[in-house]
């Protein structure tokens, strides 16, 4: 069993906790000078320079259609990765590196309404509340 | 030899590779000329290197068919045959199966196991009948290396051992048994026929050496063997070699035979040589062995130019690139911090100075990877004449400018294109002979292919003299197709209109054919040599022909380019596109079609403002009665970019936007600034 199984890092986007799984993710960053990216969807907040690759940034946010808040210094940038494609995510503030056993995981089980449904991988329920695991493939689809 | 051939196999690919370049270069100079005797040697002596090199490595197909290429050539060198068209399409067949080797070589990492026996057939048959010609094939087979099948000695070998004992030389048959235990049999055969070979020459050996090498005999072998030793020094000799269990040495008596009067000479010195000869290592002696027959053959058959190279891994010069680049960016930056601290005079002198050195070591790194457009070029004569002949047509192809040097990265993006516009000429440019007569051109059709350096771009032609584009019909394939309306169509230029050419899902072929036409249209062309920010164009005349303009950076890692600022944004143009910078008064920018133009120099313009195409909100572009512009050229089309202030011009590393952001329209790329922010490198086709 690889150590980073069940593992996720978590972090806050409005009132609620979501994670992504950790072998996504290669880094988190705090929110840094970005160069905005002339017509590029609205979600797309720029790239940045990390450490000399060019990294787009999506406002997570927006991308789910979450009414915006100012970046601030909480404000995260957590790089993740899916196949060959990289990006930085910017959530509100990040919380930790925690473990989920797969049994403490329900499927999603939301309304067809639900417009965010198909982001949303499973729900964990931990001592300290819920948390939203989402799929990094589907936030990276435009 | 039991030797790990892996760790040499990818020495064999390339080395095969550039031999049988060399041969195609020569086969179709050969085609050309007939009579050059030099050409076929020339193609002899590559075919006898591939036959040894392949035997070293064990490949046995691929040795026995150069084995009778050689067969071949040597009765064309000997006169024995004529050079019929024939003999030139087997010798083609024969380097294409060749080719097909090779590539099942680099491919499983072995040979494939199926030889093309119709092949050999047929070389065989175009052989038939000529025992002189086998005869003098012999002579060349054993000078080369001395092997030679066949239980019964032949009459090569007889007369061989005849000269010999003219010149008191003493010959000898010696069977060798080895013992059982024997690991390594190859090996100790070697060991022996080393031992040998310095005290004089095998002439045949039983079985062969090929098969020796590969092992293939039990622990017996027999070779005749000339020397100027005698039995017992030779048997001292011998005897000092372990694991061989039995040694018979027998003098050698033959029965009369003729011999020619010119092989003596030859022949004589050759021994004597031979027998002088100490060298260690069997490699090298083979090499050896080799030049002695080719070089006095060929004094005036221009030797192949030996350079000092060293053979280097790409990955490893893309790693360098990388270091460079970064290099570059922090140099970049200390150029920031110097101006921002107004540093005094020592510093900027050493900044300065360490600006040269980067440069040039980018440019000592670029020319590491540059090649010569040679290695794309080299295989377009070999298609032109096979796609000739299928489509009936008679085609010359011109090349020039073969020694252009472009980026590694980029030769091996840029021959599907140019296969498949040189294909498109062939196809649909180049009208059929007798059509050609009738519209009063040469029946012989030309494709030129040209490529040369212009600035920091290479461009490359591909040229033809034939029907031209004819742009209506291609306005109602377009139409047709629903790959443009009729509306757009109504106003097109015919520039505009053989632009419909590269979009997807074009292709005029009315007849699906062998050569075009296969759904792959120029659209996948166009974004080819777009993926390497290159560009294409077309110049084309009815019934006088077309001509296709690939425009390709010289590099793709670090290029030039003007920095520019719209509001307080800063982009980078690249500087390979920019012509001039001027100020044009906002009075003389005029409307046609709703199209912003300006009058520059006598050209119509259009004028692109850069800021409200990128949404930069804030542009001072109204704030002054004149604009600044950047004129920048595609091809032979200019535009006007506004700008709203110059910065600066500099060297950039161009960085991927990531295949996140590919598709982000008119940017190429990005680059890393002095301060570590991103700026975004205008794509400046995409705006012309």
């Amino acid at each position: 069993m690889d150590s980073r199984d069940n593992m996720y890092v978590t972090f806050k986007l409005d009132e609620e906790y979501c994670a992504f799984p950790i072998e996504n993710v290669i880094s988190i960053e705090k929110i840094q000078a970005r160069t905005r990216v002339p017509n590029s969807p609205n979600f797309l907040e720029g790239v940045i320079n990390l450490r000399g690759d060019v990294i787009a940034l999506i406002n997570l946010r927006k991308k789910l259609g979450i009414p915006e808040i100012p970046l601030d210094k909480d404000t995260r940038v957590i790089i993740v990765n899916c196949g060959d494609i990289a990006a930085g995510i910017i959530v509100d503030a990040s919380s930790e590196v925690m473990e989920i056993d797969d049994s403490k995981i329900d499927d999603a089980q939301l309304t067809e309404e639900n417009k965010n449904h198909n982001y949303i991988k499973g729900i964990g329920k931990t001592d300290t509340g819920i948390i939203t695991i989402l799929k990094v493939e589907e936030i990276f689809k435009n | 030899m039991d030797i790990d051939i892996n760790q040499y196999l990818s020495i064999f690919v390339e080395e095969s590779k550039e031999h049988l370049q060399l041969m195609n270069d020569v086969m179709l100079e050969l085609e050309k000329n007939p009579d050059d005797l030099d050409h076929v040697n020339e193609i002899f002596r590559v075919a006898h290197t591939l036959k040894g090199m392949s035997g070293t490595m064990g490949f046995q197909n691929m040795a026995t068919l150069t084995h009778q290429m050689e067969n071949l050539l040597q009765a064309v060198r000997s006169h024995e045959k004529d050079l019929t068209n024939d003999i030139v399409d087997i010798l083609f067949e024969c380097f294409d199966e060749l080719e097909a080797y090779v590539e099942h070589i680099v491919e499983e990492g072995v040979e494939q196991d199926s030889i093309n026996k119709e092949l050999l057939a047929k070389i065989e048959k175009s052989l038939n009948g000529e025992v002189a010609v086998e005869k003098n094939e012999t002579k060349e087979e054993v000078k080369a290396e001395p092997k030679k099948s066949g239980l019964v000695v032949d009459e090569y070998v007889l007369d061989l051992v005849q000269k010999a004992k003219s010149e008191s030389l003493n010959i000898y048959e010696i069977k060798f048994v080895l013992e059982e235990t024997t690991m390594l049999k190859a090996a100790r055969a070697f060991i022996i026929f080393n031992a040998l070979e310095e005290e004089g020459e095998i002439i045949f050996s039983e079985p062969t050496t090929e098969d020796i090498e590969d092992e293939k005999f039990d622990r017996e072998f027999s070779v005749l063997y000339v020397t100027v030793k005698d039995q017992t020094s030779l048997e001292e000799i011998l005897n000092s070699i372990s694991e061989v269990e039995k040694i018979v040495i027998n003098e050698y008596n033959l029965p009369e035979t003729q011999a020619a009067e010119k092989v003596e000479t030859k022949q004589r010195a050759k021994i004597e040589e031979k027998v002088t000869t100490k060298k260690a290592e069997i490699e090298i002696k083979q090499e050896t062995t080799k030049e002695k027959v080719v070089k006095p053959k060929e004094n005036n058959g221009g030797a192949p130019k030996i350079a000092k190279t060293v053979r280097v891994d790409i990955d490893r010069l893309d790693n360098l690139m990388n270091l460079v680049s970064e290099l570059i960016i922090i140099k970049t930056r200390m150029d920031g911090i110097a101006i921002e601290n107004q540093v005094k005079n020592s510093m900027t002198e050493t900044i300065e100075y360490l600006d040269r050195i980067t440069s040039n070591l980018h440019d000592a790194v670029m020319k590491v990877r540059m090649v010569p457009i040679e290695r794309v070029f080299n295989r377009f004569p070999r298609l032109v004449r096979d796609l000739s002949r299928d489509l009936n047509k008679d085609i010359k192809l011109e090349m020039s400018g073969e020694e252009t040097e472009v980026d590694r990265t980029i030769i091996d993006e840029i021959g599907d294109p140019l296969i498949h516009l040189i294909r498109n000429s062939l196809d649909h440019g180049i009208e059929l002979p007798e059509k050609r007569v009738a519209l009063g051109k040469s029946a012989e059709g030309t494709v030129i292919l040209k490529a040369y350096p212009d600035g920091n771009n290479v461009v490359i032609e591909v040229a033809d003299d034939g029907a031209g584009i004819n742009t209506e019909i291609i306005k109602a394939k377009a139409i047709e197709k629903g790959i443009a309306t009729e509306e757009e169509i109504r106003y097109m230029n015919d520039e505009d209109a053989v632009m419909l050419l590269f979009r997807a899902g074009f292709s005029t072929a009315d007849t699906i054919s062998d050569v075009s036409g296969r759904g792959v249209g120029l659209d996948v062309v166009k974004s080819k040599i777009e993926s390497i920010n290159g560009s294409i164009e077309v110049d084309t005349k009815m019934g006088k022909g077309s001509k296709f303009i690939i425009r390709i950076p010289l590099t793709l890692a670090i290029i030039q380019a003007l920095m520019v600022k719209l509001g307080d944004e800063i982009y980078a143009i690249p500087l390979n596109s920019v012509t001039e910078i001027t100020t044009i008064e906002k009075q003389l920018i005029n409307k046609v079609q709703g199209q912003e133009v300006v009058v520059f120099r006598e050209n119509t313009i259009p004028v692109v403002r850069l800021g409200k195409i990128l949404g930069v909100s804030d542009t001072r572009e109204e704030e002054s009665d004149e604009y600044l512009v950047v004129i920048v050229n595609k091809g032979e089309k200019q535009a006007g970019i506004i700008v709203d202030e110059l910065i600066v011009q500099q060297e950039i590393v161009i960085k991927s936007l990531g295949s996140y952001l590919n598709t982000i329209k008119h940017m190429s790329g990005a680059t890393i600034l002095g301060d570590g922010s991103i700026s975004l490198i205008v794509d400046v086709n995409s705006l012309i």
